[in-house]
C-alpha cells in the first residue's frame, strides 16, 4: 500500500520538477515548483518523517515559493524567449550533461556503495516524530540550532541592505552623517 | 719569535679608528677637530712605529730578521691551509713604516693648510687616514694575502683620492683609468700568488721564503712565472712601462695626495714587495734580468717625457716614474739595499717637491703652467728654499740625499756586470738634472710670465704648509748620510737591511752585489756627480743665460719636441688597441645580446604568459552559465573517477 | 518499508533535473527554483537514510537546510531585484560584467 502511494506521488514529483524546468512562464514554474514540493512532503510523511514534512510544507511551499511568487509579480516577468545557436548549444550541452550524471548515479547504485556506516542509536520509538527531532535539537545540535539564528539575522539584514538599492544607501548614508542636525533637511531632498 | 712584540697591529688601527669616527661624527665636528683627529692619528702611529723600531733595534742582529711577529685573528682556516691577520716588523718594513706615517704625517699637516678652504675638508681626510691604513696594511702584513688587502685598499683609495673633485670629468676618468690600469697589474699578482700557494702551500712570507728553494727548482718555468707575474702587479702599482700610463692623469688629484699617493708610499709598494721576495726572485735570475731592464727603459723613457712637458706636476709625475725605475733597476741587478734607499729618500724630496708645487699652485690662484711662471724666488722665499734644497737632491748632487742613493744604484749596476743598464742610467741621470732644474728655472728664476690674476694674489704659504715644507727638506739633505758609500762593511742603512737581504744571497741563484775595487768606486762616484753637474749647466744654459739657445734647439728638433710632449702618443696606442676594442665588444655585446637575447628572453616570458592567459580568459566568459556548465563537467568527471575505483 | 535504492534513485533523479534546469535555462530565477529543487533532491536522500537507519539525526540536518534554503531564497532574490534595476533583466546571458 504504501509503495503504491510513493510510487504514484514520486511519479507527481518528478514529472511536475521536469515541468517547472520546461515550461515557459515563469509563474507557471512557480506553481509546479509548489506542486512538487507538496508531493516531496507526502513522500516524507510515507517515511514516517511527520515533522519534517509538515515544516516542507510550512516553509517551503508556503513561505520560500509565496516570495518567489511575490518577486515574479514584482518583476512583471512575462514568457522566456529562447532562441539562437548559442542558447540551443548550452541546452543540448545542459541535458547531456544531466544525462551522464543520472547514468553515473545509477551506476554507483548499482555498485551497492551507497550504504554508509552505522548510525547512532535510535531514540525511544514510544515518542513521536516531533519529540524526536526536538530532543535532538536541543542536546546533540544545540549549536547549530543557535548559530542558524545567527544567519537568520545576518540573511535578514543582508537582504534588506541589498533590496534597498544603491541610491537609498547613499541617502541614508548622508542623513547619518548629518546626525540629528539636519533630518529634516535630508528628509527634503529625499523625494 | 722574539719575546713579547709590540702591538703592531695599533700602527695601522689609528688611522683606521679615526676613519671610523670621522665617518660616524664628522660632518658634526669643524674643521680644526678634523685635522686634529686626522694628524694626530697618524702622529701616534709614527710614535708607536719608532718604538716598536727602538724595540727591534735593540734585538741583537741575529734574530732581527725574523723580527716581531703580532698575530691578531686567525682569518680563515681551510683543511690545512689558513690565512691570519698578522703583521711582522723586521728592518724592511721598519723603513716603509717610518716612511709612511712619517712622510704621511707632515702630509697630513701639510693639507690641513692646502684644502682648507676646500668644501669637502672632511672627506678628504676621511679617505687620506682610510689610505695610510690600507697602506700601513701593505708593508706590515706578515702574508700575501692580507698584504694583498693593502695592496687593494691603497688602489682603491687613490681611485678615490683621484677623482676627489669627481664634478671634474678629467678628474673622475683619471681616477678610473688609475683603477682600471692598477686592475690588470693586480690580475698579474694573483696568478702569481696562486702559483705560489700552490706550490708551497702558504702564503707567510718567512715560512715560503725557507721553503722555496727546496720546493722550486732554481731558474725553473714555475719560478720565473710566478716572480714575473708578481712584477707585472709592481708594474701596474708602481707605474712602470707598459702600466704607467695613469700616474700622469693622476695629478688631477689635489696635489698632497700626488705628494702621499704618487711619490712617497703608494707607488713603492711595488718595490717594496720585490724586495720583500727577494728570495723568490733571486730563484729566478731570468725574472731578476726583467725586472732591471724594465726598470732602466722606464727610468730612461720617463726622463725623456719629462723633458718636454709644461704642466709643473706632470713633470714631477714622469720624474717620480723616473725615480721608480731606478728602484726596480737596482732591485733587478740584486742592489735590493740600494733600491729601499732611494725609495726613503725619494719620498723626502719627491714629496717636498710636490708640496713645494702645492705651495706654488696655491701660490698663483690655481695656476699649474710652466710657461706662465717665473721669477717666484723673490716673491715666495721659502717655498723656493726648500724646492732647491729638492731639485738638488733628486739632480744626485753630494752630499743631498738622493745622491747617496743614486750613486749606489748606478755602482750596484756597473758591479754585477750590467753595462749597458749603467749607462742607461747614466743617460737618466743627466736628463733627470737637466728637467728638474728646467723646472726650477721656469718656475722660480727668469723674467716673472705670470697672468694678471696670479700676480695679483701672489702670497706665501700659511705655516701649515711652510713647516712640512721645512722638515722634509731637511730630510731631503741629511737623510742620505745614513748611508754613505765606502764605508767597511757596508753603511749604517745596508747593515740595518742586511739581515732581510742576506738570506737570499746564499741559496742557488742571483747573487748580491759584487764588490768594487775603491779606485772604479772613486771613479763612478765622480762621473755620477759630473754628469749630474752638466745636466745642470746646460739647463741653466737653455732656461736661463741664453734662451735663445733653448728655443732655436726646440725648433730645430720639433719632430722630436713634439713625439716627447705627446709622451709617445702611448695613451693613445692604448685606446686604440685595448681600450677602443673592449669598447667595441661590450657595445657588441649590448646590442646583440643584451638587447635582443636576455631582452628577448625575458620579454618573451612576459608575451607568453600573456598568450595563455589570453587563451585562458576566454573561459572567463562572465556568463554565470558557463561557469556552472563547467562546473558540472568537473562533477561528472570527478564520479566518473570515483566509479572506476 | 519502501527499499533505499528507490529513494535514492529519486533523488538522484530530483537532483539530476536541478542540474539540467541550472544548465538550460536563461531565467535567473527559474534557475534558482532549479538550485531549491537539487536541495530538496538531498533532503529526500537524508530522510531516506534516517528512516533506514533508525536514526532521527538525518531529520534534524534536513532541518537545518531548510532554515538555510530560506535564508539563501532571501538574500538570492535580494540580489535578482537589485539586479533587475540595474540591468533591466533577468536573463544571466545579458550580465557579464565578470568578463575576463
Amino acid at each position: 500500500m504504501i509503495t503504491v502511494l510513493f510510487v504514484a506521488f514520486a511519479a507527481i514529483l518528478v514529472v511536475s520538477s521536469l515541468l517547472v524546468i520546461l515550461h515557459r512562464s515563469p509563474v507557471a514554474s512557480a506553481i509546479f515548483l509548489v506542486l512538487a514540493f507538496c508531493s516531496l512532503a507526502v513522500i516524507y510523511l510515507l517515511l514516517k518523517a511527520e515533522f519534517i514534512g509538515l515544516v516542507q510544507i510550512v516553509v517551503y511551499a508556503g513561505a520560500i515559493m509565496v516570495l518567489f511568487l511575490f518577486v515574479i509579480m514584482y518583476l512583471n516577468l512575462g514568457r522566456d524567449v529562447e532562441s539562437g545557436v548559442t542558447i540551443a548549444l548550452r541546452r543540448g550541452l545542459g541535458w547531456l550533461l544531466g544525462a551522464v550524471l543520472l547514468a553515473e548515479g545509477v551506476l554507483f547504485l548499482r555498485h551497492g556503495a551507497a550504504l554508509g556506516p552505522e548510525a547512532p542509536p535510535p531514540l525511544d520509538p514510544g515518542l513521536g516524530n516531533t519529540q524526536q527531532v526536538g530532543l535532538l535539537l536541543y542536546s546533540r545540535y544545540l549549536f547549530p540550532f543557535e548559530i542558524t539564528s545567527m544567519l537568520l539575522l545576518v540573511a535578514m539584514i543582508g537582504a534588506v541592505v541589498i533590496a534597498r538599492g544603491r541610491r537609498a544607501r547613499v541617502e541614508a548614508g548622508e542623513a547619518a552623517a548629518a546626525g540629528p542636525a539636519g533630518p529634516a533637511a535630508a528628509g527634503e531632498e529625499d523625494a | 719569535m722574539n719575546g713579547e712584540a709590540p702591538l703592531l697591529w695599533l700602527i695601522p688601527a689609528l688611522p683606521l679608528a679615526a676613519v671610523l669616527v670621522n665617518l660616524a661624527i664628522g660632518h658634526r665636528l669643524g674643521r680644526r677637530a678634523v685635522g686634529w683627529l686626522a694628524c694626530g692619528a697618524v702622529g701616534l702611529s709614527f710614535a708607536f712605529a719608532v718604538q716598536a723600531i727602538l724595540r727591534l733595534a735593540a734585538l741583537p742582529e741575529a734574530q732581527r730578521a725574523a723580527g716581531f711577529t703580532d698575530r691578531v685573528y686567525t682569518w680563515m682556516s681551510v683543511g690545512d691551509f689558513s690565512v691570519a691577520v698578522s703583521f711582522l716588523l723586521d728592518p724592511l718594513s721598519s723603513v716603509m713604516i717610518l716612511v709612511v706615517t712619517g712622510v704621511g704625517f707632515l702630509i697630513h699637516v701639510y693639507s690641513t693648510g692646502y684644502m682648507g678652504h676646500d668644501p669637502d675638508y672632511r672627506r678628504f681626510f676621511l679617505y687620506l687616514n682610510l689610505f695610510t691604513f690600507a697602506m700601513l696594511t701593505l708593508v706590515l702584513a706578515d702574508n700575501f694575502l692580507f698584504m694583498f688587502v693593502g695592496w687593494e685598499g691603497v688602489g682603491l683609495c687613490s681611485y678615490l683620492l683621484i677623482g676627489f673633485w669627481y664634478q671634474r670629468p678629467s678628474a673622475a676618468e683619471a681616477g678610473k683609468k688609475a683603477f682600471i690600469v692598477n686592475r690588470i697589474g693586480d690580475f698579474g699578482f694573483l696568478l702569481g700568488m696562486f702559483t705560489l700557494v700552490g706550490v708551497t702551500g702558504t702564503l707567510q712570507y718567512l715560512p715560503m721564503f725557507a721553503a722555496a728553494p727546496k720546493v722550486f727548482v732554481a731558474g725553473g718555468s714555475l719560478i720565473t712565472a710566478a716572480t714575473l707575474l708578481l712584477f707585472l702587479g709592481a708594474t701596474g702599482k708602481s707605474a712602470q712601462l707598459p702600466l704607467y700610463t695613469w700616474l700622469p692623469d693622476a695629478m688631477e688629484g689635489p696635489t698632497p695626495v700626488s705628494a702621499l699617493i704618487h711619490a712617497a708610499t703608494m707607488v713603492t709598494a711595488g718595490v717594496y714587495m720585490v724586495a720583500r721576495t727577494h728570495v723568490l726572485f733571486q730563484l729566478a735570475p731570468v725574472s731578476l734580468e726583467v725586472v732591471a731592464w724594465i726598470g732602466a727603459a722606464t727610468a730612461l723613457f720617463a726622463a725623456t717625457i719629462g723633458l718636454a712637458q709644461n704642466d709643473i706636476k706632470r713633470v714631477l709625475a714622469y720624474s717620480t716614474v723616473s725615480q721608480l725605475g731606478y728602484m726596480f733597476m737596482a732591485c733587478g741587478v740584486g742592489a735590493f739595499t740600494a733600491g729601499i734607499f732611494h725609495l726613503m729618500t725619494h719620498a723626502f724630496f719627491k714629496a717636498l717637491l710636490f708640496l713645494g708645487a702645492g705651495s706654488v699652485i696655491h701660490a698663483l690662484s690655481d695656476e699649474q703652467d710652466l710657461r706662465r711662471m717665473g721669477g717666484l724666488a723673490a716673491k715666495l722665499p721659502w717655498t723656493h728654499f726648500t724646492m732647491l734644497m729638492a731639485t738638488l737632491a733628486i739632480a744626485g748632487i753630494p752630499p743631498f740625499a738622493g745622491f747617496f742613493s743614486k750613486d749606489e744604484i748606478l755602482s750596484g749596476a756597473f758591479a754585477s756586470g750590467h753595462r749597458v743598464i749603467w749607462v742607461m742610467g747614466l743617460a737618466g741621470a743627466i736628463l733627470t738634472a737637466f728637467y728638474m732644474f728646467r723646472l726650477y728655472i721656469l718656475t722660480f728664476r727668469g723674467a716673472p710670465r705670470l697672468t694678471h690674476e696670479a700676480a695679483h694674489h701672489l702670497h706665501e704659504s700659511p705655516p701649515s704648509m711652510i713647516v712640512p715644507l721645512f722638515v722634509l727638506a731637511v730630510l731631503s739633505v741629511i737623510g742620505g748620510l745614513v748611508g754613505p758609500p765606502l764605508m767597511e762593511g757596508g753603511h749604517p742603512f745596508a747593515r740595518w737591511l742586511a739581515p732581510v737581504f742576506a738570506s737570499g744571497a746564499h741559496e742557488g741563484g742571483h747573487a748580491a752585489v759584487h764588490e768594487v775595487p775603491v779606485a772604479t768606486e772613486w771613479m763612478l762616484i765622480a762621473l755620477s756627480v759630473v754628469v749630474a753637474a752638466l745636466g745642470i749647466l746646460a739647463a741653466f744654459r737653455s732656461y736661463l743665460w741664453s734662451p735663445e739657445t733653448g728655443t732655436r734647439l726646440r725648433e730645430r728638433l720639433a719632430g722630436l719636441h713634439r713625439m716627447l710632449l705627446n709622451k709617445y702618443w702611448v695613451d693613445e696606442l692604448y685606446d686604440a688597441i685595448a681600450v677602443r676594442p673592449v669598447h667595441g665588444l661590450a657595445q657588441a655585446f649590448w646590442r646583440f645580446w643584451d638587447t635582443k637575447v636576455v631582452d628577448g628572453v625575458v620579454n618573451g616570458v612576459g608575451y607568453t604568459l600573456e598568450g595563455m592567459s589570453a587563451i585562458l580568459r576566454l573561459f572567463q566568459t562572465g556568463f554565470v552559465g558557463t561557469y556552472a556548465l563547467f562546473f558540472t563537467l568537473g562533477v561528472a568527471a570527478l564520479l566518473l573517477h570515483f566509479l572506476r575505483h | 518499508m519502501i527499499p533505499l535504492s528507490w529513494l535514492l534513485a529519486l533523488s538522484a533523479t530530483l537532483f539530476c533535473i536541478g542540474v539540467v534546469g541550472v544548465l538550460v535555462r536563461r531565467n535567473a530565477l527559474i534557475i534558482f527554483m532549479s538550485i531549491e529543487l537539487m536541495l530538496n533532491a538531498a533532503n529526500l536522500a537524508f530522510v531516506a537514510f534516517a528512516r533506514h537507519l533508525h536514526s532521527v539525526d538525518g531529520q534534524v540536518i534536513v532541518f537545518f537546510v531548510m532554515t538555510v534554503a530560506a535564508a539563501e531564497v532571501a538574500v538570492g532574490l535580494a540580489i535578482i531585484v537589485n539586479m533587475f534595476r540595474l540591468r533591466e533583466t533577468v536573463f544571466v546571458d545579458e550580465i557579464n560584467l565578470l568578463k575576463g
